[in-house]
């Protein structure tokens, strides 16, 4: 896991954070984050609550756009594009998944909420659509427990399959990158085990942003792991170096081990 | 409490305008006649009778023209408060809203007797202004606001996440608004037209004023026609206590609050679907 962590480091990384700030109106929510994430790779954030975490993601997707009073100074490069040039937010947002604390299921049926992406891009057949369908469910590993009721209520799944659900909605445009916000803040252990076996092998594809308040968590999956400690980042470092005492900052260790937070 | 004498109070007059009108339907009332004749003519000294096929077809004809004008304007003006307009644009536009909702009927009735009259006169160059034109349109403006508000608590209870889920799958506010929000408050919307549907029937002091009070079988907009609230209104001060004409009356009030009764109850039974979902 190691290994991998540093070895796409030549390539040009993913995604290029610089000294972005964010504020809800007077507030500081996260304060001037440099970071590079890597293509395939997971990357952690951990953090306390109100650190700034979800701010970060938000950020990512330019969610700001709709959120009043936020505002977001810095640089973001996806791609080595900078994300405020896109001259199309939503088609940025096609190529970002995001997979919210809480499990959305859409108010429509299984299929249709796995179908709602590919629709607004205009795909109609159905043959195609089945396809995708079929796939992205596959892939978050919840086809076979819903393969018989596609067409009952999605909202009416249990959380773990809604969010299981979500990240299948969330596949469904192929996205390059995936935002996970503390995903398995409503979702029991089990359901907890099987979505981190489907990152493990989706990370072969896509890259994936892990935030996360459960610290064993991001050092399961990680290959790097960030540290937010009320809106900065205290460091950055390859997960098992943050894990075992080769950082610099006591404060990471002090989260780390338990000792606040 | 309050709940139980408003139960009693219903039960209440639905009693006593029962009580005023079977009379007429156990003896006089004919069936055929009074669904498919549409000459009213209570005060005929020598043969009577009490069609009310126009007055229906008026009441319909009006509601449906202010429906046609109502909904469009309703479901937007909701849409662009619920989802469009922030902080104080949103603020005065519900003030205005619920201001217009509070217009008493006779002043709607009076600009439709002074201002859209001669106006329609003068458009459409016809000799008659006082129509279902006006009418309708006037019923339109005064059940839009009540629409507008209640479309808009459906709208607003459709949870943000839905809107942010869909956001992040790279939808644009109107695909948002089409592809999850309106699905999700369907039933809301659908409650919010069949309340305005009941306004209109029900609303007579505007329509008396507006419509002509004429009775016809409407073929154009044109046409004059007469409500059956309007005919109540106008005639029961007229009777004799007691008449013929009279219980005939109260039996087009029976009707009235059948159909009212029948829309709302429908209305709200689409609204209780919302909740078990």
């Amino acid at each position: 896991m190691v290994g991998q962590a540093s070895q796409p480091s030549a390539a040009a990384p993913k995604v290029e954070v610089r000294d972005l700030t964010i504020r809800y109106g007077q507030k500081v929510a996260l304060h001037d984050v440099s970071l590079d994430i890597r293509e395939n790779e997971i990357f952690g954030i951990i953090g306390p609550a109100n650190s700034g975490k979800t701010s970060f993601v938000r950020a990512l997707n330019r969610m700001d756009l709709f959120t009043p009073g936020m505002r977001v100074d810095g640089t973001i490069r996806f791609d080595g594009r900078d994300i405020d040039k896109w001259r199309n937010v939503y088609a940025l947002r096609r190529r970002i998944g995001v997979v919210f604390p809480l499990p959305v299921g859409l108010p429509m049926t299984v299929y249709d909420n796995v179908a709602l992406a590919p629709r607004l891009n205009g795909i109609r057949k159905r043959a195609v659509l089945d396809e995708i369908v079929e796939r992205c469910l596959q892939r978050a590993a919840l086809w076979d427990e819903v393969k018989d009721r596609l067409n009952s209520l999605g909202s009416l799944l249990s959380g773990g399959q809604q969010q299981r659900l979500t990240i299948a909605r969330a596949l469904s445009q192929d996205p390059d990158l995936l935002l996970l916000d503390e995903f398995s803040i409503a979702v029991d252990p089990v359901t907890t085990m099987r979505i981190e076996d489907v990152l493990k092998v989706l990370k072969d594809e896509i890259t994936i942003v892990l935030v996360t308040n459960l610290v064993q968590q991001a050092r399961r999956l990680a290959n790097r792991t960030a540290f937010f400690l009320m809106g900065e980042m205290v460091e950055v470092a390859d997960t098992e170096d943050l894990f075992t005492r080769k950082t610099s900052d006591e404060r990471t260790q002090a989260y780390v081990e338990g000792r606040f937070g | 409490m309050g709940g139980v004498s408003a139960i009693i109070f219903i039960i209440g007059i639905f009693i006593f305008i029962t009580k005023e009108g079977l009379p007429f339907l156990l003896g006089r009332f004919d069936i055929v006649e009074f669904f498919t004749s549409p000459r009213w003519r209570p005060t005929s000294e020598h043969n009577p009778t009490y069609g009310a096929l126009a007055l229906i077809a008026g009441t319909a004809s009006v509601t449906g023209l202010a429906m046609l004008v109502a909904v469009p304007f309703s479901l937007g003006a909701a849409i662009y408060i619920g989802e469009f307009a922030t902080g104080r644009t949103r603020e005065i536009l519900k003030v205005l809203v619920e201001l217009l909702a509070a217009i008493p009927s006779v002043v709607w009735g009076f600009i439709g007797l002074s201002i859209m009259n001669p106006l329609i006169i003068k458009l459409f160059n016809v000799p008659v202004g006082l129509n279902v034109l006006n009418a309708g349109f006037i019923l339109g403006l005064m059940a839009a606001p009540i629409m507008t508000t209640i479309a808009e608590d459906a709208l607003k209870a459709v949870p943000d996440t839905y809107r942010e889920a869909a956001e992040a799958l790279g939808a644009t506010r109107w695909q948002v608004i089409r592809r999850v929000v309106i699905p999700a408050s369907k039933n809301g919307l659908v409650a919010a037209v069949l309340l305005g549907v009941g306004r209109g029937f029900g609303e007579t002091m505007a329509v008396l004023m507006a419509s002509g009070h004429s009775i016809n079988l409407p073929t154009s907009i044109f046409d004059s026609v007469r409500a059956l609230t309007a005919t109540i209104a106008a005639e029961l001060g007229e009777t004799a206590v007691g008449s013929d004409h009279y219980r005939a009356l109260f039996t087009l009030g029976i009707f009235l609050f059948l159909i009212t009764f029948i829309i709302n109850l429908t209305a709200d039974l689409v609204v209780r679907g919302i909740r078990k979902k």
